[in-house]
């Protein structure tokens, strides 16, 4: 570990918890930190049934998309991946979709394993289709899948129009954390037992990084380890689509930028990608709910905003 | 020791290796030589286990490599390929620790450090170890990667053209640190080198490949003759066999060139 990760760290570690403090206090009712001690039952009530689920939400979330961003880069060997630049997200999308009409009568969990089944689906069949293709040029791959994407987002829009559900369907689309409150929410805590299945996980995910014969003269079983790592973004991704929708560009930002400066060993820069991701969120999230107060922007419009542009500077850089 | 038995291995109805039968002599350097398409590459990710072959055996002490678990095959075969198209940020450190993890599964002991040090030792590249991977020159990044396939301590090496791209003093530097792996450790080197200078100078034993047969198998005197790798080659060849070496002159051999 060199020394720059080190007096990084806690930095980083501060600053998370600062974001922390900052989205349990702003908000419509904004609180200060003496309203907290007064015991005031409102207060504790606006606490508790929305403010902590939200930042746990935005937490779980940002780290899990940053993950899951930084694991199908390992998977395609490709900097420019993530879900949204793979079809992953269009295809989860689809998935719940067609859970939600054909079944209307189930609750979450169910959809959510549509939007899982769906987006595994759709993940393993692009990454063995760039397998195939042999691509030279880096910046076509997610090109690609964002064409890939969009073919899967029209199918979905035009399912949507057929069953009469476009609007809710472009509603609940825009990832929005101002839904998120005790009881509706909870599903996405499955990302914690993902979160600690990809650090115990996360030398072999560098080694699927390393590319697949690279992967067998280690000892790794290549095909097992990039289904495996498939099917935690999947899950990822159903959770966070059903619980506060699409949020874009997360995980190409952050692990693309964690890797500038601390390399690409997961297994010592995980925690960091991971900690990225969810203040990375609570950025967007707390500036969503500042810009027009008491009103607020859905954070899919500031994450798109910042890491469309980010986005387009990484492959700037990259093709200069 | 590893043998090969009637191998073979076609595309559809292309034949790139044909029925070869090779015993490598263990604790030796053995070169696999031979001219473009020969399928020396071919039979050497066979016996990696990184390509499937389409019939015959491949056997290591005796047993077949297929029904190796993937783990133990790693402790005891390590494969590099030609300039792995390798686009990972790792400091030589952090990759030479990942040959490593046959044994480690991630989690480095004592031991596993000391054969990282013994490794980065060994090739003389401790110098580089806090160095990023994408900033070395091709040579360093050779070392490096040479690095990682010693720390995995396996009693076999296959390298797929290691000499590729480097200048000569790297070329030396590994071929020698390779010798070494031989002399000192007893491990069992195969390699694929076009440069038949560097085969003939290094090597215990040459397999001469040709068309996807075994075209001449034998320690090195046998092979390097002019007669032998003109029909080889279709190149005319001289062959000098000194005290301290062989010289293969094939860029202007005299009294042949008119």
């Amino acid at each position: 570990m060199t020394a720059r990760t080190w007096l990084t760290q806690p930095a980083a570690l501060m600053l998370f918890a600062a974001l922390c403090c900052a989205s349990v206090l702003i908000g419509a009712t904004p609180i200060g930190p003496g309203a907290l001690a007064s015991a005031n039952e409102d207060v504790w009530r606006i606490v508790l049934s929305s403010r902590l689920p939200r930042l746990a939400a935005l937490v779980l979330t940002g780290a899990g998309l940053a993950i899951c961003g930084v694991i199908l880069q390992q998977i395609v060997r490709n900097r420019f991946v993530e879900p949204a630049t793979t079809g992953g997200l269009d295809a989860a999308k689809m998935g719940m979709l067609i859970a939600l009409t054909s079944m209307p009568q189930l609750g979450n969990l169910p959809r959510m394993f549509a939007a899982l089944v769906f987006c595994l689906a759709s993940s393993l069949l692009f990454v063995t289709a760039i397998r195939r293709l042999r691509l030279r040029n880096a910046v076509l791959v997610p090109v690609i899948g964002l064409m890939y994407g969009s073919v899967l987002n029209a199918l979905a829009e035009f399912y949507a129009y057929q069953n009469n559900i476009m609007q809710s369907m472009q509603g609940w689309m825009l990832g929005d954390f101002s839904r998120v409150v005790q009881g509706n929410y909870e599903v996405i805590w499955i990302i914690l037992p993902i979160v600690v299945a990809s650090y115990l996980f996360a030398h072999r995910f560098t080694i699927v990084g390393m590319g697949a014969d690279m992967a067998t003269s280690l000892g790794l079983s290549y095909p097992a380890m990039v289904t495996f790592g498939l099917m935690l973004v999947a899950a990822t991704i159903a959770s966070t689509i059903i619980t506060v929708g699409a949020i874009p560009f997360v995980g190409l930002i952050i692990p693309n930028l964690v890797s500038l400066y601390h390399g690409d060993n997961l297994a010592r820069t995980l925690p960091l990608i991971a900690l990225g991701g969810a203040s990375f969120l609570l950025v967007c999230d707390i500036a969503g709910r500042l810009v027009i107060q008491p009103f607020e922007m859905p954070i899919g419009l500031t994450t798109g905003l910042l890491g469309g542009i980010m986005f387009l500077v990484l492959i700037w850089r990259k093709s200069r | 020791m590893i043998s090969v038995q009637s191998l073979r291995k076609r595309y559809g109805e292309k034949v790139v290796v044909e029925d070869v039968n090779l015993d490598f002599p263990a604790g030796k350097l053995t070169s696999l030589i031979g001219p473009n398409g020969a399928g020396k590459t071919t039979l050497l990710m066979m016996m990696g286990r990184l390509l499937a072959r389409s019939s015959g055996e491949v056997r290591l002490e005796g047993e077949d490599i297929a029904v190796l678990r993937p783990a133990d095959f790693a402790r005891r075969i390590a494969t590099l390929r030609q300039s792995p198209d390798f686009n990972l940020r790792l400091t030589v450190d952090e990759l030479v620790a990942y040959g490593r993890f046959p044994y480690s599964r991630g989690f480095l002991t004592a031991e596993d450090h000391a054969a990282i040090e013994q490794a980065l030792a060994f090739v003389e590249i401790d110098h580089l170890r806090r160095a990023y991977i994408d900033e070395l020159s091709g040579g360093q990044r050779q070392m490096a990667f040479l690095a990682m396939t010693i720390a995995q301590q396996t009693d076999c090496l296959l390298l797929d053209e290691p000499l590729n791209n480097l200048d000569m003093k790297h070329a030396v530097g590994i071929m020698r640190a390779l010798r070494r792996l031989c002399d000192e450790q007893g491990r069992t080197v195969i390699l694929v080198v076009h440069d038949i200078n560097f085969a003939a100078n290094y090597s215990d034993h040459i397999v001469a490949m040709k068309g996807g047969r075994v075209f001449r198998a034998a320690p090195v005197a046998q092979v390097v003759t002019s007669a032998c790798l003109r029909e080889l080659y279709g190149l005319d060849f001289e062959v000098s066999a000194r005290p301290d070496g062989y010289f293969c002159n094939y860029f202007k051999p005299m009294g042949i060139c008119k």
